[in-house]
């Protein structure tokens, strides 16, 4: 297998995928066998890519598709980072493919067909933008991601999804044409190519100005990395069904944007232009900000989709924060961060779906004492949170910690603080869902009885999110194959400390 | 004061130009409007008539005798060759230059193709509304806007 | 090239003549024909075979250089001459084909718009107005530009206030049109007779060679650039003389208002590219000055100003005029830069421009034709009622945002690119703010037709009520070209910069020495 033949069918494997699923869309089990199929093909394509472009800084596989008006290409490049992406992103879709069937049979949702076809080009727009070679690319497949989740956002129809979906769209458009277009059109005037290089691509002596205002372009316009206040989208998507949220809000399209901000960071500014420009310094205190606001919002959300929505705009803000930073160990804590927190977040949110389709609740205050009976979930809950929160031997605690040496490398002790609050109160508000599961007592022992009975029809739900804890945990001991493999992301002359 | 005379035509031409400017911008009558465009027209007609007028030139007439000496108008081919010779060789003879009368006979029928469209609108306007002033004018489509507005 | 032996020889010698010709006999015709159907044959036949003659000439100019063209055998300077170069041959072709595409939209909404007894005289009033636009185009003679001006001016007044027996705005409005265009064309005849008045010609290429011995320090010639500049301002609704085209685009006749917003301003800026570049020389300071300080200048100030005005508009027509008045805003500042790259990304925008904003006021007009929809608020539901035109407004939609992918991205990257070569950085800024503000116009559209239910009478919602074919293939047509040439680019680029390659050769110096054999007329034809 050449490795340009691998890197166009992870976009085409998803892609024919969204074109079989309506054909056989009548038969339910072949309809799922096909995304299954496709889910396990499209991780088998990935883990040889992400194998090869590991082997050697020189296997960049690199496929020019077309020329695109006034000099823009479309063409792909997979890198280490991307690679990472496109790994989460396979890998938990082949798990989520699992728990949506589960979940969507066991809810009798509607419009199945149509769901996984969504489901199918948004992951295969994922791919194209973790295997994009420039910025247009990467925002023409960004667009596309924005518009075939659409639909899933909305998949209840009813006037709270439609609602929730127009905020999901219009925040996302707006600030994808209104900020992020226009700093990549001046990107590519100012410095005549929008490609990504290692150190970036702006000329020494470039103007700090200049790249302080396309900093902030940037940083607000890819909307997707939800900063504040960028961030209402989020908290209105979780109108979604619950895999969509596990899927799309915890990996792929918040994924997509940050790991977009990573890549303009490290690849478009260089770290040694971003740390000479005042902007970023700025947008750090910006990234602080959303720690610490969306936890505090968080604590206060009764609705456990909301607090994990919350959750995860201030987890998401860790990654920019490592972006801005810009030294070594802070852009690979922020890498780190966006494979541990993927498996960490959609535990939390299998979990959250898990436990409405046994019990249809959605309340944190209706949760007490269900541990009981629901002990796999609840467990695996319980790992997930302590990964989130960054408790060793969780994988979470190796961004926290890279993260830490980061801001302390570039000189900002405050940053330590906000660091070691955000975990605080990351304890606050994910042990007590766990603990009200384990430790109350049940509000009506005799339905909980009789809810927990039937778990034994949805034995389907808890699998996933089992797995996926497993895999939280796990990481914590691969942490040097990673950080090795994420390395070459950087300038040579910056590899030395780690 | 001899530079006012030496470009006498020009002040007619700015007065008459100024005053159908004014009366296009003052005026809210629709007639009124279309007056102070004709006259705003006519001076232009006027501007190019009075600089074709060469000092001591004759009128642009070829007499029988010169056409019959340069061989007439019949081929249309030959005929910008003999314009052309008429111009350079005869250099005596100072004729007034002929263009501008042309131009401006154009200039004169599109001034009345534009004044007999803008009547035919008075009169429609008249018909739809009642009236040729143009603030009871706005002060219908505003009407109509509200209406519009809460269809 | 292979398509060019397609074409027979009499196109590529007499085209010039002929596109013009054909439909101002054929326009006077139909006037009297009894048949409405006929006419509007007559009209698309017409159109198209202008369109066919058009592409031969462009592809001749492509491949063998400009064609010249006396009227009548008469030899330029003294005779009219028709020519037809790199620079105007594309928009020769461009409102050719608009009119084609446009009057296969015409057939269903002109009867849903115009009284019968008018409908003969509506085509050939287009077919005038058509004309007069071709000719404004094609024409070298700087007097015959006035004349066919006048023609389509006024052809264009009885077009826009036939839209009276829909909205009897359209009265006061075109009424006011004329007025605005009148003194505009007076103007640009004062500017003319000043030019004549100092070099005694009025053919284009022998004006340019006479000023060039006349020199920039004549008061005379400056006064007759600033009187040409404000007459065609007027006509290409520069910001602020723009106040007649919202009202008159908006409650013109639909089909026409998409002709006329696609096309017309557009003669007009190829007008001022025209004796701005060729006949004057751009070189000359007061000439710098005015496409610096007051093309540019106005030019940044319409895309800011008519895109806020767009936002706050309730019709939708109105939003895409104000929007059209912002659009020649951009062509103007690419105008203004007067470098090659600032004139290809100009250029290009008249081109990207008129396909993208014929689509959007097509689609307008098949909103009123099925449910009488004139308001931005009354467009909920569309997307569900009527999918597949507003799935075509959408497209053009986008393209007058600039997404990628789109006509309207490819000019405003070329834009962006120039003003960066001329170190115009904060005329980046302002085409990025006037996109946001695009984004806030036609977002509100767009939401509304997607986002807001449909509309209930007597509690059950409107029914799905497609607009008929013969307006949906227009519409889609343009819709497509604004993909197909947002995707692939590179033929309106490289016509873009053949026409800047004949700006930037400044001052047309050909005199009648040097001017290419006359071709031989035929003993009927001709005067």
């Amino acid at each position: 297998m050449t490795a340009q033949l691998a890197l166009i069918l992870i976009l085409l494997i998803p892609a024919a995928a969204a074109v079989l699923i309506p054909v056989v869309g009548n038969k339910p089990n072949v309809r799922e066998a096909v995304s299954i199929l496709a889910g396990v093909l499209l991780l088998g394509v990935v883990v040889w890519l992400v194998h090869h472009v590991g082997l050697s800084p020189d296997n960049r596989p690199e496929l020019f598709l077309i020329e695109f008006a006034g000099g823009f290409e479309l063409k792909l490049k997979l890198e280490p980072l991307g690679a990472v992406f496109a790994a989460i992103a396979s890998s938990l879709w082949l798990v989520n493919t699992v728990f949506t069937i589960g979940y969507m049979r066991g809810n009798k949702e509607k419009n199945q067909t149509r769901f996984y076809i969504c489901v199918a080009i948004a992951i295969s727009a994922v791919m194209g933008i973790a295997s994009s070679a420039n910025l247009i690319t990467l925002f023409v497949f960004y667009e596309i991601l924005t518009l075939s989740t659409f639909p899933l956002v909305t998949h209840k129809g009813d006037a709270k999804a439609k609602k929730g979906g127009r905020i999901y769209l219009m925040i996302l458009m707006a600030t994808s044409l209104g900020l992020l277009l226009p700093a990549i059109i001046v990107t590519h005037v100012l410095a005549g190519t929008t490609d990504f290089q290692v150190g970036g691509i702006f000329p020494a002596g470039f103007s700090t100005f200049a790249a302080s205002i396309l900093l902030f372009l940037f940083a607000f316009g890819i909307g997707k990395a939800a900063l504040m206040p960028i961030h209402p989208w989020l908290p209105n998507a979780m109108v979604a069904p619950t895999p969509v949220s596990a899927l799309l809000h915890a990996v792929a399209v918040v994924k997509a944007g940050v790991f977009t901000m990573l890549k303009v960071t490290v690849y478009i500014f260089g770290p040694d232009l971003m740390g000479e420009t005042p902007a970023s310094t700025v947008l750090v205190w910006v990234a602080a900000l959303t720690i610490v606001l969306a936890s505090i919002i968080a604590l206060r959300k009764d609705n456990l989709k909301a607090r994990l929505a919350y959750s995860t705009i201030s987890q998401l803000a860790y990654i920019t924060l490592g972006a801005m930073l810009a030294t070594s160990f802070a852009i690979v804590g922020g890498g780190l961060q966006i494979i541990m927190h993927a498996w960490g977040k959609i535990t939390l949110f299998m979990c959250a779906g898990a436990i409405y389709t046994v019990v249809h609740r959605t309340e944190i205050s209706s949760l007490n004492g269900l541990g009981r009976s629901m002990p796999w979930v609840f467990g695996a809950f319980l790992v997930g949170a302590l990964s989130i929160i960054g408790v060793p031997p969780m994988g979470g605690s190796w961004p926290k910690f890279f993260l830490m040496m980061g801001a302390l490398d570039a000189g900002q002790q405050a940053i330590l603080w906000v660091l070691i609050l955000s975990s605080l109160l990351n304890v606050a508000y994910l042990i007590p869902v766990a603990a009200r599961g384990f430790l109350l007592k049940p509000d009506n022992p005799r339905s909980d009885a009789q809810i927990a009975a039937q778990l034994k029809k949805h034995r389907f739900v808890r699998f996933a999110p089992v797995f996926t804890a497993a895999g939280a945990f796990v990481l914590f001991f691969f942490i040097g194959p990673l950080v090795d493999y994420l390395k070459p992301i950087l300038p040579a002359h910056m590899t030395g400390g780690l | 004061m001899t530079m006012v005379f030496e470009h006498f035509n020009f002040a007619v031409v700015i007065v008459l130009m100024m005053t159908g400017l004014f009366a296009v911008f003052a005026s809210h009558n629709m007639i009124k409007k279309l007056v102070g465009l004709s006259v705003f027209q006519t001076s232009v007609f006027l501007l190019y008539i009075s600089i074709s007028k060469v000092t001591g030139g004759r009128p642009p007439v070829l007499s029988k005798k010169e056409l019959h000496g340069y061989g007439g108008y019949d081929k249309a081919g030959d005929g910008a060759d003999a314009a052309y010779k008429t111009v350079s060789e005869t250099a005596e003879i100072i004729y007034s230059n002929p263009l501008p009368h042309v131009l401006i006979l154009t200039a004169i029928v599109v001034g009345v193709a534009t004044l007999a469209i803008g009547l035919a609108l008075v009169v429609r306007t008249r018909e739809e509304y009642g009236s040729i002033e143009e603030d009871e004018i706005d002060a219908y489509n505003y009407q109509d806007n509200l209406e519009g507005a809460s269809r | 090239m292979d398509l060019l032996s397609l074409f027979p020889e009499w196109v590529l010698v007499h085209g010039p003549a002929a596109i013009v010709v054909l439909p101002l006999m054929v326009g006077a015709l139909i006037a009297l024909s009894p048949s409405e159907k006929l006419s509007w044959a007559t009209t698309w036949f017409v159109t198209g075979l202008s369109g066919l003659m058009s592409l031969g000439l462009l592809l001749q100019v492509i491949s063998h250089g400009p064609i010249a063209y006396a009227m009548g055998g008469w030899k330029p300077p003294l005779g009219i001459a028709y020519s037809v170069d790199g620079l105007n041959a594309p928009i020769l072709l461009l409102i050719s084909v608009i009119a084609f595409v446009c009057t296969v939209y015409a057939l269903p909404s002109v009867i849903a718009e115009v009284e019968p007894e008018k409908r003969s005289p509506f085509y050939a009033a287009f077919l005038l107005s058509f004309a007069g636009l071709m000719g404004m185009v094609v024409t070298a003679d700087a007097f015959n530009v006035c004349v066919f001006l006048e023609v389509s001016s006024i052809s264009t007044y009885a077009l826009v206030a036939m839209g009276s027996s829909r909205d009897r705005r359209a009265l006061p409005s075109s009424f006011n049109y004329l007025i605005m265009g009148s003194i505009g064309a007076t103007f640009f005849v004062i500017g003319i007779g000043f030019l004549y008045m100092q070099t005694g010609t009025l053919n284009m290429m022998d004006m340019a060679r006479v000023l060039q011995d006349i020199g920039p320090g004549d008061r005379v010639v400056q006064l007759a650039f600033a009187f040409i500049v404000i007459g065609l301002g007027l006509k290409l609704a520069m910001f602020p003389l723009h106040t007649w085209l919202p009202t008159a685009y908006a409650y013109a006749p639909s089909f026409f208002t998409a002709f006329l917003a696609a096309t017309a301003t557009k003669a007009a800026l190829y007008l001022l590219l025209r004796f701005t570049f060729t006949v004057f020389d751009p070189s000359w300071h007061f000439i710098s000055n005015a496409l610096m300080v007051i093309i540019a200048g106005l030019g940044i100030l319409g895309m800011l100003a008519a895109s806020l005005q767009a936002i706050f508009q309730s019709d939708i027509r109105r939003v895409l005029a104000f929007s059209s008045v912002a659009q020649v805003g951009y062509i103007l500042l690419g105008i203004g830069m007067a470098t090659t790259l600032g004139l290809t990304a100009g250029y290009l925008h008249i081109l990207n421009h008129a396909i993208m904003k014929g689509a959007l006021f097509l689609a307008v007009g098949a909103f009123w034709y099925r449910f009488g929809i004139t308001k931005v608020s009354d467009m909920r539901g569309l997307g569900t009622t009527m999918p597949w035109t507003m799935a075509g407004f959408t497209v053009a939609g986008l393209s007058l945002i600039g997404v990628p992918g789109t006509v309207g991205f490819v000019s405003k990257l070329a834009l962006a690119q120039a003003a960066a070569e001329n170190g115009w950085w904060w005329a980046i800024g302002v085409i990025v703010l006037s996109s946001v503000l695009a984004i806030v116009y036609v977002g509100r559209m767009i939401e509304q037709a997607y986002f807001q239910p449909v509309p209930k009478i007597n509690d059950k919602y409107i029914k799905r009520n497609e607009a008929p074919l013969t307006m949906l293939i227009p519409l889609w047509t343009l819709a497509l070209a604004s993909v197909a040439f947002g995707i692939d680019s590179h033929w309106p680029t490289s016509l873009a910069q053949g026409a800047a390659q004949v700006l930037g050769d400044g001052p047309i110096l050909l005199v009648r020495e040097t001017m290419p054999a006359i071709p031989a007329i035929p003993s009927t034809g001709g005067h």
